[in-house]
């Protein structure tokens, strides 16, 4: 297997006669080139070991559902669930082509069955339910398969006791499924609440783009929610705002980092760190087996688990809380603006 | 005036309609208009129609009152209801000051506040839906317009007492699902209930702000398409030549059905009133059969008997 560093150029044609060769999936190669934000190139191995984030600047590209459970769990230990289920096709809906010929370009072109990818695994030994979004798939749209696959997920997690992981990447409802489309939305947020039921948490991961019917039902309604760096994050994007309040909109209107100042997210977290991160929220909620009450057992486990763990757990920690206690200490220049909103 | 001009015409239109999917297909695009024509009632003209008294709730306690979207407490049939519906305007000032009809977060969340009250006290919910979408805006979004429309979807799930939501004018997008999630659907017969604005779908899938009607072609978002999806339960006749020629009349009938449907509603226990609202949302959503092609393999075939 070749291995080309980023700094040897290497065409993109050549690239995807690599790819080819290799029998990887086809669209691994549209990813080989060039970053659009930093102009670095890079070949389609090493991207794919930087889990698709530009080795420069960090820019995250977009992720195939499958690939996603493999970074998510351990590589190629998940087992997809529903895969069989397929969009009919209720309003014989044409717009610019027919939907049913949209579904076998997007069936052909991604080589999925739908916009969502279902599956039970273990993140960093936390055994849990995923449902993963893929925006190849017509925008990630989500119509009634979205729909049912994830209802269907929530059941399997809150019968086996696992907490959900999702990670959204969409558009929205599924436009060329009509009024059934917006009706997914009841169904996923209803569904949902098994997992309350059940008593385990729901860890949301919201990736470039979340917008619309998705970000307005069950995206929005995670226990703790993540976001990827520069994903938009938003019910109306912004040409429609634009379009429609002839606002001027900041330039990371919407984006991760803006809506965490907005108090919608939790944190923002980069991808090459969040199989890691999603483990250790899992492992601070997990309840001892049959038991939701008591807490000892957990905090038993942590002490037994020693001051290494416990280093871990600090070193990931960000590091506004450590310069902020600097800046509260008795003594300290506060050479800072203070009206400076801290990163 | 044109408002009336376009009345007359509609008045010839929908002499001829028919409640069959078919009909409704022939004359969709003015249905669409009549659906949001200018003297189309509001949710205020059936509040104050169907209660003796109504109280109106303001603001969400959080940031703001939203004026869009109207909350309170009214009598209906000697017995508290509440009553939660975006609100248009009629005049231009009106309609700034409604935002027209496109509530922000601040009015799910007073949506919110006001079915956790009717929850508590055991009062039934009735939503009137009448909205373009939800409003979409810088300020909104930094304020959380997803996750106040999720919330509300999932308030409206977990009620405890009877809801029955009505589409009355115009049903669109998540804006309109956020007051949607309801033991009973209604739509009236002249009305719209659609994942977007045939204008925004134009937009988005043709590319091309001018094809609405066309869009409105392909989205079929009418009351008797609606019921064959089971998307709604009832569709709530009209006064002939629409809601507007009459809207005492047009308050008479839904005022039937409202009260027959909140009865049949009240005998059930909240159990199972919870276990049938999750089953109904929960079967919409037609799967391809695998044996067959990509047609629909269920639903219902005829609308309601008048």
């Amino acid at each position: 297997m070749s291995r080309v560093g980023r700094n040897i150029h290497v065409s993109v044609d050549r690239l995807r006669q690599l790819a080819q060769r290799e029998g990887r999936p086809r669209r691994i190669k549209a990813d080989a080139g060039t970053c659009p934000k930093c102009d670095s190139h890079y070949s389609a191995d090493e991207m794919q070991r930087n889990m698709r984030v530009c080795p420069a600047c960090g820019h995250h590209f977009a992720v195939t559902a499958r690939e996603r459970m493999e970074q998510l769990g351990e590589p190629g230990g998940y087992v997809e669930l529903w895969s069989e289920l397929r969009a009919s096709d209720p309003l014989q809906f044409t717009d610019l082509k027919p939907y049913t010929e949209r579904i076998v370009e997007a069936e052909k072109s991604t080589g999925m069955g739908e916009a969502i990818v279902c599956a039970e695994l273990e993140v960093r030994h936390q055994p849990a339910v995923a449902a993963v979004m893929d925006f190849s798939f017509m925008g990630g749209s989500m119509g009634a398969v979205v729909g049912e696959k994830f209802a269907r997920a929530c059941d399997y997690a809150a019968q086996k006791g696992l907490p959900l992981i999702i990670v959204s990447a969409s558009g929205g409802a599924r436009m060329q499924e009509g009024t059934l489309a917006l009706m997914q939305m009841a169904k996923t947020v209803i569904a949902l609440d098994a997992l309350a039921e059940a008593r385990v948490p729901v860890v949301v991961v919201l990736a470039h783009p979340t917008t619309g019917g998705v970000w307005a039902s069950f995206a929005s309604l995670g226990d703790v929610t993540y976001a990827e760096p520069g994903a938009l994050i938003a019910f109306s994007g912004p040409r429609v705002i634009e379009e429609t309040t002839r606002e001027v909109l900041p330039d990371d209107f919407g984006r991760a980092e803006a809506q965490l100042r907005n108090g919608q997210v939790d944190a923002v977290v980069d991808r090459r760190e969040l199989a890691q991160r999603i483990g250790r929220v899992l492992h601070i909620l997990s309840r001892p087996p049959g038991d939701g009450a008591s807490t000892a057992a957990p905090a038993l486990q942590w002490a037994q688990g020693g001051a290494q763990k416990v280093g871990e757990a600090v070193q990931a920690l960000p590091s506004l809380p450590r310069k902020m206690m600097d800046r509260m200490r008795p003594g300290s220049t506060d050479g800072e603006d203070p009206g400076e909103t801290p990163a | 005036m044109s408002d009336r001009k376009q009345g007359g015409r509609f008045r010839k239109v929908t002499n001829k309609v028919r409640r069959t999917p078919e009909a409704q297909d022939e004359d969709l695009w003015e249905r669409v208009q009549l659906a949001r024509h200018a003297e189309r009632p509001y949710t205020l003209d059936y509040i104050n129609r169907l209660c003796s008294d109504f109280e109106e709730l303001h603001g969400d306690r959080y940031f703001s009152d939203d004026a869009a979207l109207v909350a309170g407490f009214g009598r209906y049939h000697d017995t508290p209801v509440a009553f939660i519906g975006q609100q248009k305007g009629r005049d231009t000032n009106e309609r700034t000051c409604r935002n027209f009809g496109m509530a922000g977060p601040e009015g799910y969340r007073k949506a919110m506040r006001v079915m956790e009250i009717a929850n508590r006290l055991g009062i039934s919910v009735v939503t009137l839906i009448d909205t373009p979408g939800a409003f979409p805006g810088a300020s909104a979004e930094e304020r959380g317009q997803g996750g106040a429309i999720s919330r509300s979807i999932q308030m409206m799930w977990r009620l405890d007492v009877p809801t029955v939501a009505v589409i009355i004018g115009e049903g669109s997008s998540g804006g309109a699902l956020g007051l949607g999630v309801a033991d009973r659907v209604l739509m009236l017969e002249n009305s719209t209930y659609s994942v977007i604005s045939p204008e925004g779908a134009s937009a988005i899938l043709w590319r091309d702000a001018s094809k609405a009607k066309l869009a409105a072609q392909a989205f079929k978002p009418t009351a008797a398409n609606c019921y064959r999806w089971g998307v709604v339960d009832a569709v709530v006749p009209e006064p002939e030549g629409g809601a507007h020629t009459d809207p005492g009349q047009a308050a008479e009938i839904l005022d039937q059905y409202l009260s027959r449907v909140l009865t049949e509603l009240g005998a059930v226990p909240p159990a199972d009133r919870r276990r049938a609202r999750r089953e109904r949302f929960r079967r919409l959503g037609p799967l391809r059969d695998p044996e067959g092609g990509m047609g629909m393999a269920t639903g219902r075939e005829t609308p309601p008997p008048g």
